[in-house]
């Protein structure tokens, strides 16, 4: 480091252009929460403004609560995005263990093939996929989101997974091998607690895009009782569209429970993807 | 390990209990759906009977003005829609790394947790915000640019057929800026201490060094966001689903494969639904990315030099 990158005035253009980017990263988020605190004369008043005791108004917390049936719509993610997130990280952990762990005829094959789901998106096959589910009758059930979602999260898994594992030391394994632990207390016992830091990565990596996505959930469980939050706020903001105050708490309501949960998780987040996506 | 080397041993079932959850489900679910899809495009469906058409269908999509129109119309957008990404998001997203990276710079991880905040959004939140941004009924776009004194530049964007497809790309370079800042960060830090110091000895400091050291060093980790913005651009759906509806309007501008897919798998309106075209798009979907990703594997990375440090 020298004088040089640390002039005074390098310092400030960085931060003059990292603030401004971050405004207008953060404007959107900022301006959809404050003003779905806000009558609808304050909404198009004064749109830049926060709310003020004469614009506070909660109009449409109370039309969302009393119209939508968002909690259960927020039960169905829950269920489905937790459902899955548990297959990939159990199967993707196997999978990493076997591929990591044991050399085999077809490993490198094995491997190939698992990766393949990296690059090829799953939404691809969904004519097929529709068909499949309608022909087993999983139409319209949570069911039939969890399968495609772990089969989904699966490759970038156990892609992961089979990094972190093959850091596991042999010596550890060995020694649970003299004592007579099978290959499976070996893995539950042994393996999983050392790598679990990275399965939590793995784990963020995998929910967001579940939580968020609305191409399965409109393709394959489009009915009231199966709609996540994502379809529903989909399908009410629609039907909201002149309703501002609505249409703004509605916004707000799915984006608080994301960004708590991620400015809690946001450090394993970036740690992951600063240390595993290199390589 | 000794075990492995002696010549006759019982199969070990571990390995296939192992394997064999993971290996089911992307089977069941991935793979045979996929290979199944790519058969579905080969076929039609005459007096509710599947017959084998060869590629009749794609000659359907190219040829037939029904579905040529809608088809190059949507891989045209789509292409815009990559080439804007290419140009906007991953430019800026070096130069966000580059100014994070620089040492001792303070507050960097607020910014780096603040500017990654729209990645994490969905595209029904990002799409819906915006488009009451962008509105002319609310004024905060107006309004914005009146404060800087360009309030003539205004039009409503998302209305107007020849502005929306790109504003509709630089709400998604919106989102999605935060995914190649973080892994060109990445690759920044990665860059040993040694080289820098190496580089500064022989005087070369500043912009140059940026040019002449560090951004050869993480062209790796810009072919693979290439490569990702790539396959995500041309499986794009959700953005324009959720800003323009089902029928990407205005008139079909911002129109891209995913919606494309939608409509003509589903139907819409009048339209009847057609699996078989479904697929038969779908499939051109999947050679475009497939094409992609071997261009990046072969012909990219196999010429970006990676340094082992």
């Amino acid at each position: 480091m020298s004088i040089a990158t640390r002039s005074l005035p390098r310092t400030i253009g960085a931060h003059a252009i990292l603030l401004t980017y971050t405004a207008i990263a953060l404007f959107p988020v900022v301006l959809v929460i404050m003003n779905s605190f806000k009558s609808r004369a304050g909404i198009f008043g004064a749109p830049l403004t926060p709310p003020t005791p004469k614009t506070f108004d909660l109009i449409g917390y109370t039309t969302v609560i009393g119209q939508g049936d968002f909690i259960h719509y927020f039960q169905n993610s829950l269920v489905v995005t937790v459902g899955s997130l548990f297959f990939v990280l159990l199967f993707g952990a196997m999978a990493a263990f076997a591929l990591s762990e044991y050399r085999f005829r077809g490993n490198t094959l094995m491997g190939l093939y698992l990766a393949l789901g990296i690059m090829i998106p799953i939404r691809l096959a969904t004519v097929a996929i529709l068909q499949l589910m309608v022909a087993s009758g999983l139409v319209n059930t949570l069911t039939a989101l969890i399968l495609v979602y772990t089969a989904q999260g699966l490759p970038l898994a156990v892609f992961i997974l089979s990094e972190f594992m093959k850091q596991v030391s042999d010596d550890l394994k060995n020694a649970g091998r003299i004592d007579g632990l099978s290959e499976y207390t070996i893995f539950f016992r042994l393996v999983v607690p050392l790598v679990r830091p990275s399965m939590a990565t793995v784990a963020v990596f995998t929910m967001i895009p579940i939580w968020n996505d609305l191409w399965f959930p409109l393709i394959l469980a489009p009915s009231e009782e199966t709609k996540t939050v994502t379809l529903g706020a989909q399908l009410f903001l629609g039907q909201f569209v002149t309703n501002w105050n609505a249409i703004l708490a509605a916004l707000s309501l799915a984006i608080l429970p994301v960004l708590i949960l991620y400015v809690i998780f946001s450090r394993q987040l970036i740690r992951g993807i600063t240390s595993g996506a290199v390589k | 390990m000794a075990a492995q080397t002696r010549p006759k041993r019982p199969f070990r079932w571990h390995i296939a209990v192992f394997l064999a959850p993971a290996v089911l489900v992307y089977t069941a679910i991935m793979i045979l759906p996929l290979a199944g899809t790519l058969q579905l495009s080969l076929f039609r469906n005459v007096d509710q009977s599947q017959i084998f058409v060869g590629l009749d269908n794609f000659r359907t999509l190219f040829g037939d003005p029904n579905w040529s129109v809608n088809f190059w119309n949507a891989l045209r957008n789509n292409v815009w829609f990559f080439i804007i990404h290419m140009l906007v998001q991953n430019p800026v997203g070096v130069l966000l790394a580059a100014l994070l990276s620089s040492p001792k710079l303070r507050f960097s991880a607020f910014y780096r947790t603040a500017i990654f905040v729209p990645t994490i959004l969905s595209f029904v939140i990002v799409g819906f915000a915006w488009k009451l941004i962008l509105s002319p009924l609310w004024g905060v776009a107006p309004h914005l640019l009146d404060f800087v004194g360009l309030k003539s530049l205004f039009t409503p964007w998302l209305g107007k057929e020849q502005y929306a497809l790109t504003a509709l790309s630089l709400v998604s370079v919106w989102q999605f800026i935060g995914i190649p800042m973080m892994l060109i960060y990445a690759a920044l830090l990665s860059i040993p201490e040694e080289v820098i110091e190496a580089a500064e000895c022989d005087g070369i400091t500043g912009l140059s060094q940026f040019w002449k050291i560090k951004l050869p060093l993480i062209l790796p980790s810009i072919g693979i966001i290439s490569i990702l913005t790539f396959v995500g651009n041309f499986n794009a759906f959700d953005l324009i689903y959720t800003a323009q509806g089902a029928l990407a309007g205005p008139n079909y501008s911002t129109d891209i494969l995913g919606t494309f897919l939608y409509r003509a798998f589903f139907g819409f309106q009048l339209q009847v639904g057609d699996p078989n075209m479904g697929a038969t798009i779908a499939t051109i979907m999947f050679l475009i990315i497939l094409g992609g990703v071997c261009v990046y594997l072969f012909l990219i990375q196999t010429r970006l030099r990676r340094y082992q440090f």
